[in-house]
């Protein structure tokens, strides 16, 4: 991984070394040599590590408290919201964590498809994230029917009906999903479980993630492969510990406003009333984060090709690696590119806004073509563009546009090396 | 820096956006809106309605709704009607509550303590629906969380009852309110002026008792609001703080290179 032999100095760390090699593994990580050109979009991935820590140590607190049984899991919700010592914080940074986390890993995902981060060498890179991304849905999905409330009672049973639409087995799979004849007891008791279960696969997922973008190194603002370590580099610490810190501070603000002064904003009123299996909601919606892939959904009149749409909708970004054929990552100089690009974000924020709308008359419409076009822009305008653009002229290196190849390169080298020589 | 202004105007727009498709969330009616102490940074809940509050709650409300999640003991809590114990004490011990089995293996009878539960006002769902007509009044202890509107929803439907427009029908027990979704209700008018009678001199009008339940059912659904209205203040400058010193030991560490944060 390294590229210098590590020893460390004291006989005992040698020794330990030896035998399992963490403090290589520590300063692999320190020395970590990162473009020094990463702007602000890279600061996500630090704080989607954040984010994930945070979910799972709330969780854990919070999995102390709960009771899942579908008598009494909204009743325990209220026992933790009023008389478990600073329940509501834990709860609410929680159940906002989530929107957060969703929100970090919308920027991330964004800022890879601006970038080209997804394209080789990182095509493993980006299929892990999209694993991420795929386990983070299912188990915020899961994590909302907990509380009991009446959109997870109905979000739940619209979503596990989803899969009765698949030929011959769908209803045979739906009663073993539920492990019954509808949304009861024994489904809140397994979604529980793997609500529990998920996030330590997100976070061995995470692991391999961050294993993988170590081998070729960070991808960067002009997406051009660099010499590393080199000018062009600077360790990762102090440089990226420091910035990522910053970045994540800003955030927290965000986050903190939301936690201490809007914490219910970002949820639906109606998951304050206790399941009822009798009363159906006027709409079903899923939380905010979801709603691009729900506007899909909806947006095929047939059942299981809408169900097919969607599970599509994902799977387009999986293969993304080899359907954008060009061979320059970064939008900087892909001008066509970068018009379509904003396209597709508008795309998306379109299907997230007719996502929360109720499915007829110009929303359907609207859905249905933001549908087209999302798979449109993935499966013909990607490929061809790549073949076809004629993309400005690259750098040679970082330090040639960032420093206009001043005789400052110098210093910047003598000051890396000194602190190697430390 | 140019990044970073970037990243904060977009964060801009998207917090606008929640806050804007958050309060546009399908209103057919515009509700009511009152000026609610507990709003703002700083909201604190008004001590002296929030008693009043919990006056029309068990004289008005209580013989048909529920506040389940609540115990007595929240009557005297900080950020809340801060009853006294003895005042407390003294509600509670108006409720009668089943407990045992005894060493007899009986259940029997006691007065409620401040560790009980509210007492329900019917024995079960069925009991309730039965005695109102086909519809269940729901629990109050989270109602105000569980409407779109919030407490301005809450106190505009109270305000909101009405003749219905000419031509409209409504069956035996249904009630118009403006602010009702479909604008049936099969909750008569609860408030009349001087319904109750309040022990501070403050006059009983509907307008005033429909402000003062209000401001109790939002501290029943939000009992750590002051709590946490304090501690966000606190936590947010905290970070801004440490932010800016954050900020200043990035400039100065990337000040070894020559490249710009």
């Amino acid at each position: 991984m390294s590229d210098h032999e590590y020893t460390p100095k004291s006989k005992v760390g040698k020794w330990f070394n030896d035998r399992l090699p963490l403090l290589t593994l520590a300063n692999h990580l320190t020395d970590y040599p990162t473009p020094k050109n990463l702007n602000y979009w890279w600061t996500f991935g630090g704080i989607l590590t954040f984010c994930l820590i945070t979910q799972i140590i709330t969780g854990i607190i919070l999995g102390m408290h709960y009771v899942a049984h579908a008598d009494l899991a909204f009743q325990s919700v209220e026992h933790i919201m009023r008389d478990v010592n600073y329940g509501w914080l834990i709860r609410y940074v929680h159940a906002n964590g989530a929107s957060m986390f969703f929100l970090a890993v919308y920027i991330h995902i964004f800022r890879s498809l601006y970038y080209g981060s997804y394209k080789s060498p990182r095509e493993v890179i980006w299929i892990i994230g999209m694993l991420i991304y795929f386990l983070m849905m299912a188990t915020a999905f899961m994590g909302y029917v907990l509380p009991w409330g009446q959109m997870s009672f109905w979000g739940a049973t619209v979503i596990t009906n989803l899969f009765s639409a698949i030929p011959l087995v769908g209803d045979s799979i739906t009663t073993w999903l539920w492990g019954g004849y509808s949304v009861d007891n024994p489904t809140l008791t397994r979604f529980f479980s793997l609500h529990y279960l998920f996030p330590f696969l997100i976070l061995g997922l995470v692991v391999l993630h961050i294993w993988a973008l170590h081998v070729p190194g960070n991808n960067n603002p002009i997406g051009i492969d660099i010499k590393k370590p080199s000018k062009d580099t600077v360790p990762f610490h102090p440089y990226i510990v420091i910035k990522d810190l910053f970045a994540l501070l800003i955030f927290l603000i965000i986050f903190a406003f939301f936690v201490f002064f809007s914490p219910n904003i970002l949820g639906h009123a109606d998951n304050y009333i206790e399941a009822n299996p009798l009363v159906t909601p006027a709409h079903i919606v899923p939380e905010w984060y979801l709603l691009p892939f729900y506007a899909i959904l909806r947006s095929v009149p047939d059942k299981l090709l809408g169900v097919i749409a969607m599970f599509a909708a994902i799977f387009v970004l999986v293969i993304l690696p080899w359907l954008d054929t060009s061979k320059v990552r970064s939008t900087v100089f892909r001008p066509i590119y970068k018009q379509f690009y904003w396209f597709l974000v508008a795309d998306v924020l379109i299907l997230g806004y007719v996502g929360a709308m109720p499915a007829e008359g110009l929303y359907l419409l609207i859905a249905r073509v933001a549908t087209a076009y999302y798979f449109a822009h993935f499966l013909i305008i990607l490929p061809f563009l790549g073949m076809k653009e004629k993309t400005t002229p690259l750098p040679l290196s970082i330090t040639e546009p960032v420093l206009g190849g001043s005789a400052d390169m110098a210093m910047a080298r003598n000051n890396t090396d000194f602190k190697e020589k430390l | 820096m140019k990044n970073f202004l970037k990243l904060l105007v977009f964060f801009t727009i998207i917090l606008s956006l929640t806050f804007s498709k958050a309060s546009a969330a399908g209103e057919q009616q515009e509700l009511l809106k009152v000026d609610w102490s507990f709003k703002s940074f700083f909201g604190k809940f008004d001590r002296a309605s929030l008693q009043r509050g919990y006056q029309v709650y068990s004289e008005v409300c209580a013989s048909c709704h529920s506040l389940k999640h609540l115990s007595y003991r929240n009557l005297a809590e900080k950020g809340g009607p801060e009853f006294t114990e003895l005042e407390a004490k003294a509600i509670a011990s108006n409720f009668e509550v089943t407990d045992g089995p005894n060493s007899d293996g009986e259940m029997f009878e006691r007065p409620a303590k401040l560790s009980d539960k509210f007492v329900m006002p019917y024995a079960n769902v069925q009991e309730a629906i039965a005695a109102n007509g086909g519809a269940y009044p729901p629990d109050m202890s989270v109602l105000v969380k569980a409407r779109g509107g919030g407490a301005n929803y809450i106190y505009s439907v109270l305000m909101g009852y009405e003749d219905p427009p000419a031509g409209m029908e409504l069956d035996d027990g249904v009630y118009y309110n403006k602010y009702m979704y479909g604008n049936k209700i099969k909750m008569a008018s609860p408030l009349d002026d001087d319904i109750v009678e309040y022990s501070d001199g403050t006059k009983a009008t509907v307008d005033q008792m429909a402000k003062d339940v209000t401001t109790f059912l939002q501290w029943t659904a939000e009992p750590h609001l002051e709590t946490r209205h304090k501690m966000g203040f606190r936590v947010i400058i905290y970070l801004v703080v440490l932010t800016i010193l954050v900020y200043f030991s990035m400039k100065k560490i990337w000040s070894r290179i020559e490249s710009k944060v």
